[in-house]
């Protein structure tokens, strides 16, 4: 797991604390909130949770309400790149499920883990990317992949194994 | 007021004369990029600059030909048009270079002409003669394909702003409702209720702040269209929303755009500062003293905010529950104001109603479904894509005509209308006219216009679990009826598809169903049990067979199947073997190997290595 030192964690409570001054004096909408504060973290961590709670007088509960409400956010760390895989219903009968079954493997996860130890990688099945004609479709970060089929996975992967996950956003 | 003319004069010539150039058009989509039009695009304007060519590249959004994409279309001086699809970087620049030199398509990769005036090449279909264009209508779709959607100027110049400024100008509020009214369209994205009627309550109720929301929460897996329109011509739902905020009273608008669509966020944030910029949006809109505002709202993945009343909490920053209706959201939605409600498709449709008259709308379609409508066609068809059709048309038109048959001449099972609310449709009845009300009678429904069409290889009562599985995980548990319901009813389907079903289990799904339909709070509930009906009412021997003879006829449900080697095409290869993760596959090398059934997990991997065809399902 990565340790992200005293510093740099607090240069991101400090984004935070600005983005949470922009929403002090509106009304205030905890969705826009959350979206900002995962786009610093990568997730939403509690400790952030409490921060927003505190700064904007909110309940922890009610953003915690929101934050579990939508299948957008996240509480666990995520890795560097996300991969989505579509299961759409156009995915669906183009065999979306055995696409994912093989990235799983590919990436070496199992039982219900979505995310490599190193962190590199996280696979989220999402309900449509809306390229159903493409079926099917994964996306990696904001790159898209239509027709896919098994044997394109490894060779796909392997791109990003050996970048950084912010030079393929 | 102050007029756009002047403008869209200026506009006009200069989109024009871009055309008398040569030019290269790539669809930038999310649909070509999936298929790789990103590198194609890169690969042919590195080409052109080494070369130091005199050619413009121009970015546009969907065709609607997700099938031949990626899409390149060469447009040279005094040239028809020429469309070249299934392109890949390496030969999109030879098939450029060929065009330039010696002025030949290359035959294997065009996919039509399109003459415009131009002398037509022999031996090229015309785009309007293709089977899938021929028939089309494109109207909502018109624009996308041929405009770049990041260029309000391109919009302008192509009768855009035209409806807005009609309105300012000439009609009053009441008269633009009456118009709509009278041209009888009705929401592109669920119930189909009649347009004019919402705008009309809304105008009806009283207060001084009202609110205009587009819901660009497109969720039905399976459709596409909205996404397109925003991606390809993102300035006609902005017009839409203006012409809806001048007819109701309201001075702001919110879209709500699923996170899933990136590039539609970007591309409408761009419209709307462009839009701003030329006086269209905000203040005092064109001096006609009519003020407009939008705003973006980013959903955050819930199917459930779909639901007219569960949006507008989402866009209050809260969970995305849906309430009680009534008060409607005319009388109280967003934050209590008197709000109208449609779908991006809608809105695209105000425009062309305004500008073009309630009659020549209401000339197409069936008797209460009036106008063009955009099918989404997926799944198992050769060509998939988005076609914008005449209400009306049958069902085997649009799959077999526009969208060519099922893919590998498979034999056809279904078509999916409608999302997980709707229903599959078999070939008995594929004659059926497409319109609202022909396909509530077999269960089915319009919904947002997406179709997957099934082929034999698909498991009907694979297909009810999927989306009992999908309505079960987007249940926002508000109401015990759907989450409780949806549980217990998808518990029954993986049971069936598990081998485990029983005789009587097929009468508790019925009348589960019938529950779930008739006490759940909002439309996700009442409508998840349509997709079992459905399968029900026109495959229920498929539900037999997993329950009786403990088969599943499509080979699907994997734990009804059994691989099993055909020792006459086996040739002792040991490449099943050796990819067998459960070490289920026996054999000696040259010999025809075996497949031991109880070990076998039915992971299907030494099927797709076999490369004599000896492995089977059975």
């Amino acid at each position: 797991m990565r340790n992200y030192n005293e510093n740099v964690q607090d240069m991101r409570y400090l984004t935070l604390d600005k983005i949470m001054d922009k929403y002090r004096d509106t009304t205030i909408k905890i969705i826009p909130v959350l979206q900002e504060t995962q786009e610093i973290f990568g997730y939403i961590p509690e400790k952030a949770i409490k921060a927003i709670a505190s700064t904007l007088e909110i309940p922890s509960s009610e953003i915690y309400g929101v934050a579990t409400f939508y299948g957008q956010f996240h509480l666990q760390v995520r890795g560097e790149n996300i991969i989505r895989v579509c299961t759409g219903t156009a995915c669906h009968v183009q065999g979306s499920g055995r696409i994912l079954e093989s990235i799983m493997k590919t990436l070496g996860l199992a039982d219900g883990v979505m995310t490599t130890e190193d962190l590199k990688f996280t696979v989220e099945p999402v309900a449509c990317l809306g390229a159903c004609g493409m079926a099917p479709v994964i996306m990696i970060n904001e790159d898209a992949y239509g027709r896919v089929s098994l044997n394109d996975i490894p060779e796909i992967i392997a791109r990003y194994q050996e970048k950084d996950g912010e030079e393929n956003a | 007021m102050h007029s756009l003319n002047g403008l869209r004069q200026q506009f006009q010539y200069t989109f024009n004369e871009s055309h008398k150039r040569a030019r290269i058009v790539i669809g930038l989509g999310t649909c070509g990029i999936a298929a790789g039009a990103e590198k194609v695009w890169t690969a042919v304007s590195n080409y052109i600059e080494t070369q130091g060519l005199e050619i413009a590249m121009m970015a546009t959004g969907c065709v609607g030909m997700c099938y031949a994409e990626p899409l390149m279309e060469v447009h040279l001086p005094g040239e028809p048009r020429f469309i070249y699809g299934n392109l890949k970087p390496e030969n999109a620049v030879a098939i450029l270079k060929r065009h330039l030199q010696e002025g030949s398509p290359s035959p294997e990769y065009i996919v039509a002409q399109d003459p415009r005036g131009y002398e037509a090449a022999a031996n090229i279909v015309k785009l309007g003669d293709t089977p899938f264009y021929k028939e089309q209508v494109k109207n909502v779709l018109g624009r996308c394909g041929l405009i770049d959607p990041d260029q309000i100027s391109h919009y302008i110049a192509c009768h855009g702003y035209e409806a807005l400024e009609k309105v300012l100008d000439e009609m009053s509020p009441i008269k633009v409702i009456r118009e709509i009214s009278n041209s009888g369209l009705r929401g592109r994205g669920g119930g189909g209720f009649p347009t004019g009627r919402k705008w009309e309550a809304a105008y009806n109720s009283p207060g001084s702040k009202k609110y205009v929301v587009c819901n660009a929460d497109e969720g039905d897996p399976g459709a596409f269209m909205d996404r397109s329109i925003l991606e390809g011509d993102p300035h006609e739902l902005l017009e839409g929303m203006a012409i809806c905020g001048y007819a109701i009273g309201a001075d702001e608008g919110y879209i709500y755009v699923r996170a899933e669509y990136p590039l539609a966020i970007k591309r409408l944030q761009k419209a709307i500062h462009d839009a701003e910029s030329v006086g269209i949006l905000g203040d005092n809109i064109l001096d006609s003293g009519f003020n407009f505002k939008i705003h973006i709202a980013a959903g955050a993945g819930a199917f459930v905010c779909g639901e007219e009343t569960a949006l507008m909490h989402s866009i209050e920053g809260k969970r995305g529950m849906p309430r009680m209706r009534p008060p409607y959201p005319a009388q109280s939605g967003l934050w209590d104001k008197p709000t109208n409600i449609n779908n991006v498709e809608t809105y695209a449709n105000i425009p062309h109603i305004i500008r073009r008259g309630a009659d020549w709308f209401a000339g197409m379609g069936t008797g209460n479904s009036k106008g063009s409508k955009v099918f989404a066609l997926t799944g198992k068809i050769k060509r998939t894509g988005l076609a914008e059709v005449p209400i009306g048309i049958s069902l085997r038109d649009i799959v077999f005509n526009i969208g060519g048959g099922i893919q590998n001449d498979k034999g056809y099972k279904a078509v999916q209308i409608g999302g997980p609310s709707g229903g599959c449709i078999p070939e008995s009845l594929l004659d059926t006219p497409v319109d609202y009300d022909s396909l509530l009678q077999l269960g089915a429904m319009m919904g947002s216009g997406g179709l997957v069409i099934m082929d034999e290889d698909t498991c009907m009562v694979d297909v009810a679990r999927y989306f009992l599985h999908f309505t079960q995980d987007e249940s926002c548990g508000k109401c015990a009826p759907c989450r409780e319901g949806t549980m217990r009813m998808l518990q029954i389907l993986e049971k069936i598809c598990d081998g485990q079903g029983r005789p009587e289990d097929l009468d508790t799904l019925e009348s589960l169903c019938r529950v779930v339909q008739s006490t759940s709070l909002c439309g996700l509930g009442q409508s998840a049990p349509n997709p079992v009906l459905a399968t029900l009412r026109y495959f229920r021997s498929e539900y037999e067979a997993h329950i009786y003879d403990k088969k599943c006829p499509a080979g699907v449900c994997t734990n009804l199947l059994t691989y099993k080697i055909n020792a006459e095409k086996c040739k002792g290869c040991t490449l099943c073997k050796n990819v067998c993760p459960v070490d289920a596959i026996a054999g000696e090398r040259k010999q025809p190997h075996t497949i031991i059934e109880d070990m076998c997990i039915r992971c299907g991997t030494c099927i797709s290595k076999c490369t004599f065809n000896a492995i089977y399902k059975g």
